[in-house]
């Protein structure tokens, strides 16, 4: 028993090790002051500093911060209605619609957004890439809102029709409402799913409309220096706030119901 | 006289005519027909399937009906969403909502009629005064025991004095003490305000219990209505008898009829007498006996009068449940009798055991005869 413990007890920390440690390094080697990633000199702040006078990373940044707003918000109306139709009407082709952007593979939907672009003449840049990205948010949106709204007793809605609610008086006082932790919770994973991307948004950006994580690769082809790792970390950052946030207003979705 | 009877006409305030529900090859309701009057306390009961939620359902205005017409004081209700119908339903769950206060639940009804805040305020107070829940005015559902949701759900849906109450089961996830109490609170109330109730359940005891009136259905069909002591006494057929209460079914033939006095041939038994018969019966067609467990005699040695039957048996099974002793008498013919003695003596509870020889008998007016 002792040794089966022990057993379990290896084999999961090396995973743990595996998945973290990479993460580990670059928040550790955003604080080392020393322009290699190599060994730990000592403490410092500066590379968070030289960040805010690299006008290009917050360009870069500011885009980023638009596009994932814009595109959270958007899909989150559009994910909202998608997921309420979901789970109200029975129809297969429906879910298979709306679900499968999150299947398909990243590079097939930034190849095919790209075509479509070119063929309807459209410049590529902030509108592009946000359009590209409400498109693979919906779905995620959708299933959050669905997951809450199959949790929801539908007698509430007949209640609130039978107690004198018009359709939309229930929609606003009762169904809304009721939805709402799974909406916003919708719209956080939205929002770091289109700030996090690179793949779709490589092929949907153009000259002078970069992203945080575009930026970041374009500086990676150079060297990986700790500007990089700030950077990194702080997005990092931004990443697991919202998800937590997220996570606490749904836990259904992110346990699998 | 004509003015008489259109009177008459208007006085039934819900009028079910011929409705039916299909779902895809299942008849849910198959031509059903019901007069339900202003102020009746009226049950629709049956097993589950039968039908009886399926007609609450239409008559909330939740599910439209394949054909017939619902009519509420004369006026068709069926093309009227249910927001405009002037009547309200309790679900079996409550169906609070959970994200609104005890006082913005009830006020939700008047809020939608578009009743002013000062009115609503103290309407909602009233209510609450009413159900005897005063404190909980600024309590969420979540924190209510389940008879303080059932009293908050018959507030808000009383709230603006609907025509008629809609009870869907409301009792159903109640514990037995809880429910006999709240049994007692919904005759009172419904005597005290005089709506109308609508009540739906699958508990012959407590359709009883509370209504004026019972419409015991199956498979979709109205088999019997009648106010509680005629349905329990006259059962109109094997499915009503043994579904309201407990019964003794005894199977045979009508051998002769005159008048209120039938002889039947009981098989196996042979020839017993039924007087005071209301069921009309032509000779030699197959008829039941229905007999009333509480209407047998039991005795080690019975000594009938002159207007009784009398078998003998033994004892094949018996349950001691407290108030009364339920013997399972075996008669000679292996049919097995349910008999009842109630525990009143003080002292010596069981009068007999399994296995003990015995004589039951019942008086010539205490089964009832049904054909169907």
């Amino acid at each position: 028993m002792r040794k089966k413990n022990l057993l379990l007890w290896i084999s999961a920390t090396l995973v743990y090790l595996f998945l973290y440690l990479p993460l580990v390094l670059v928040v550790v080697f955003s604080f080392n002051d020393s322009k290699l990633n190599a060994e730990w000199v000592g403490f410092t702040w500066k590379w968070y500093g030289k960040l805010l006078h690299n006008r290009e990373m917050l360009t870069a940044a500011m885009n980023s911060l638009i596009i994932a707003t814009v595109s959270a918000g958007v899909a989150t109306i559009l994910g909202t209605l998608a997921g309420m139709a979901m789970s109200q009407c029975r129809l297969r082709l429906l879910q298979f619609l709306v679900l499968s952007p999150i299947a398909m593979p990243d590079i097939l939907m930034g190849v095919s957004l790209l075509l479509l672009f070119i063929m309807v003449n459209m410049t590529l840049g902030l509108l592009s890439i946000m359009l590209a990205h409400i498109t693979f948010c919906i779905g995620f949106v959708a299933l959050s809102v669905q997951a809450r709204m199959s949790s929801m007793d539908p007698a509430l809605v007949e209640a609130a029709r039978d107690l004198g609610a018009s359709p939309w008086r229930c929609f606003r006082d009762i169904t809304l409402p009721l939805l709402i932790p799974g909406i916003l919770a919708g719209a956080l994973m939205a929002f770091t799913l289109s700030i996090d991307d690179f793949v779709i948004t490589f092929f949907t950006a153009g000259v002078g409309s970069s992203t945080l994580p575009l930026q970041i690769y374009s500086m990676v082809k150079i060297a990986v220096t700790p500007e990089v790792n700030a950077v990194s970390t702080l997005l990092m950052l931004l990443t697991l706030v919202v998800i937590t946030t997220a996570s606490r207003l749904s836990p259904a979705i992110f346990r699998g119901e | 006289m004509v003015l008489f009877y259109a009177v008459m006409e208007i006085t039934a305030l819900l009028e079910i005519v011929d409705v039916s529900r299909h779902f895809d090859d299942f008849v849910a309701l198959d031509k059903v027909s019901l007069r339900i009057e202003a102020g009746e306390f009226f049950t629709l009961l049956g097993p589950s399937g039968c039908g009886k939620t399926t007609l609450l359902r239409l008559l909330a205005g939740f599910d439209q009906p394949d054909g017939g017409d619902i009519l509420l004081e004369g006026k068709s209700i069926i093309s009227s969403p249910p927001e405009q119908r002037p009547l309200h339903t309790i679900f079996q769950n409550y169906a609070l909502f959970p994200h609104m206060t005890v006082a913005e639940n009830i006020a939700f009804p008047l809020r939608m009629a578009g009743i002013t805040k000062k009115d609503i305020q103290f309407r909602v107070a009233e209510a609450l005064e009413n159900v005897r829940l005063p404190d909980k005015v600024r309590h969420y559902p979540d924190a209510l025991s389940g008879g303080q949701k059932q009293r908050i759900a018959i507030a808000r849906a009383l709230v603006n004095r609907p025509r008629l109450l809609l009870l869907d089961e409301p009792l159903s996830a109640l514990d037995a003490k809880l429910r006999e109490q709240m049994q007692i609170e919904l005759i009172n109330l419904q005597k005290d305000i005089g709506i109308t109730f609508v009540y739906v359940t699958h508990d012959q005891g407590e359709a009883l219990a509370l209504s004026h009136r019972i419409a015991v259905m199956d498979q979709g069909r109205i088999v019997q209505v009648d106010v509680p002591e005629r349905l329990y006494g006259f059962p109109n057929s094997r499915f009503v008898a043994d579904f309201i209460g407990k019964c003794n079914l005894l199977e045979g033939y009508v051998h002769e009829q005159q008048g209120d006095s039938v002889t039947v041939e009981l098989d196996g038994l042979g020839m017993v007498h039924v007087c005071r018969s209301e069921t009309k019966c032509v000779a030699g067609s197959r008829c039941a006996l229905t007999l009333r467990p509480e209407k047998i005699r039991i005795a080690a040695n019975v000594s009938p009068t002159g207007d009784e039957s009398h078998f003998s048996g033994s004892v094949h099974d018996m349950l001691y449940l407290g108030d009364v002793t339920v013997y399972i008498v075996a008669l000679s013919n292996g049919l097995l009798l349910e008999a009842l003695l109630a525990n009143s003596s003080s002292g010596r509870t069981n009068f007999f055991e399994v296995g003990d020889f015995v004589e039951v008998a019942w008086s010539c007016d205490a089964g009832h005869l049904v054909l169907e």
